[in-house]
């Protein structure tokens, strides 16, 4: 890789905002991510975390802003060209989100059979590597429903990775998973990222595995960006909020009584 | 009492644009997967043969004994009640035009449809509102695999073939059910059965039969994945739709075949 291709930002987002009808979920949100980056995006429940990485994968689409994947503008982009970036593009949902009726094997093998002209010898033997690389040998003919949850989660993460994309999406590794079996797969996306040079974008609540991974920390807070900096820095934020989800503070939040009083009585 | 009257009305306002809401996704859903069938491999969109022939396999072989069983109950039934009343009138004989033109224009389309709708459309909405549930849907659309080219297309196409099919099978069947009771009641031999009911059809009959098991295929595709794609909240959604995908595609056919029967018989 040159150096050109180093500084170059795989994802750049601007002016974000999104709305689910009236309300606004996400205020004008700007961030950027460095290519060979692991950048964690961290927030609470209701942070809106979840509405931005849909975004980011252009499940939805947004009210306003422009998001840049890999220097596409994925807001801008016909189905054929969206189709084209998908191909560079992994991602591994919080509940793995295997398909139930295929066994591992085949929902590994399944970008593959649909996006190249491979023959199936060449594809099982693809897919079997990826199986090898997050340690699932020989599990490939078990149905999704046999295998337990980290395992779910590193099948999804084969399947994520057996395009070799440039982008790596990775919802809640550690959601529902023990504190061994989840530091196992924090080692697993670090050793991934210096393996195949991939940019990782991980979505995450937990604070122990943000700091373990990332290289910077976007936190997000009710639908606004408080800050975008390295770990270090977002240790020492003298942001209360920030310092609430890392201290595991709960809220405290001022009640107007007057407001609260006219909201009980509408 | 006005206040409730204003309630009504934005009631009956709010189902209505349900109504056509659902109406225009229907369409839109029907539209799209012709769309995939017909362009789908200039896109990189591919609708598989295998795809299409392992859904015939679910959707159409596998509804074939209970689909003869039902016709061949519902021949003889009519023989049953074709003698009864024709010998009223000491017309016994003229049963088998009676059954003939019953079955072929109305009964075997009707109940072939019914019986396919039943195992298919719940079976569709079920697997479609459990993916999306489980965010299989949304895993199918980052790999860059149109949902309804990849699980709507290929049930759209199977039916439009196995469809007709079984009616052709339940035509036969339930003339046979037929042909077993007047030989028994009638001593009409099966054979002489055959002959005249032959004589009495024409290819419009079969025919009329045949457009409407194409409408009603159409109809349990589109009702089942339209189910499917819009459940939401979790198991009971999916339960919920699994339910209304069976009445509606029902009830849907029920009515297609009372407006064919009008118009094509005239």
């Amino acid at each position: 890789m040159n150096a050109q291709d180093t500084c170059q930002s795989v994802i750049e987002v601007e002016n974000l905002v999104v709305r689910y009808g009236e309300r606004e979920i996400l205020h004008n949100i700007n961030f950027d991510v460095a290519a060979g980056e692991i950048m964690v995006i961290m927030g609470g429940s209701g942070s809106g975390k979840s509405t931005l990485l849909r975004h980011l994968l252009g499940l939805n689409r947004p009210a306003s802003g422009s998001i840049r994947l890999l220097g596409q503008d994925i807001t801008k982009l016909n189905a054929r060209q969206m189709l084209e970036l998908q191909k560079n593009i992994g991602v591994s949902f919080q509940g793995g989100a295997l398909f139930n009726s295929m066994t591992v094997g085949e929902n590994v093998e399944l970008p593959l059979v649909e996006h190249t002209k491979l023959d199936p010898h060449t594809i099982r033997i693809m897919a079997r590597m990826k199986l090898e690389v997050v340690n699932l040998a020989g599990f490939e003919n078990l149905m999704p429903s046999e295998l337990s949850g980290g395992m779910i989660k590193r099948a999804a993460l084969a399947r994520a990775i057996v395009m070799d994309p440039k982008l790596l999406f990775f919802d809640e590794p550690s959601a529902g998973l023990d504190p061994v079996v989840s530091a196992e797969l924090d080692e697993l996306i670090l050793r991934l990222r210096e393996a195949m040079n991939m940019s990782i974008v991980v979505v995450t609540h937990e604070l122990e595995s943000a700091f373990k991974i990332a290289d910077r920390i976007t936190v997000l807070d009710q639908g606004h960006v408080l800050m975008c900096d390295s770990t270090q820095a977002v240790k020492n934020a003298d942001n209360e909020r920030i310092q609430n989800l890392l201290n595991r503070r709960p809220r405290q939040e001022q009640i107007d009584p007057e407001e609260y009083l006219a909201r009980l009585t509408g | 009492m006005p206040e409730r009257l204003i309630l009504l009305i934005a009631a009956l306002g709010r189902r209505f644009v349900g109504a056509v809401d659902e109406a225009g996704y229907l369409f839109a859903l029907l539209v799209e997967s012709v769309y995939w069938l017909l362009f789908g491999a200039f896109l990189k969109q591919p609708v598989r043969l295998r795809a299409i022939f392992s859904e015939c396999m679910a959707v159409g072989v596998r509804a074939i004994p209970i689909v003869t069983i039902a016709c061949f109950a519902t021949g003889a039934m009519l023989a049953i009640q074709g003698v009864a009343t024709l010998k009223l009138f000491g017309a016994e004989s003229q049963v088998v035009l009676g059954i003939t033109l019953s079955v072929t224009r109305e009964f075997a389309p009707l109940i072939a449809g019914i019986f396919v709708a039943g195992r298919t459309s719940s079976a569709v909405a079920a697997r479609i509102g459990t993916m999306q549930v489980s965010q299989e849907i949304d895993a199918l659309r980052v790999l860059g695999i149109n949902p309804v080219r990849y699980l709507v297309s290929p049930l759209l196409a199977a039916l439009l073939i196995t469809l007709p099919m079984l009616t052709v099978l339940a035509n036969f069947t339930a003339l046979l059910g037929g042909a077993f009771y007047c030989s028994l009641s009638l001593n009409l031999p099966v054979q002489i059965f055959f002959e005249r009911a032959a004589a009495t059809l024409e290819v419009a009959d079969v025919m009329q039969g045949m457009i409407k098991s194409s409408v009603f295929a159409v109809n349990i595709a589109l009702v089942g994945a339209c189910n499917g794609f819009k459940v939401t909240a979790g198991a009971e959604g999916v339960g919920r739709a699994t339910t209304r995908s069976v009445v509606l595609s029902i009830v849907y056919i029920i009515l297609i075949d009372a407006v064919f029967t009008y118009f094509m018989n005239r």
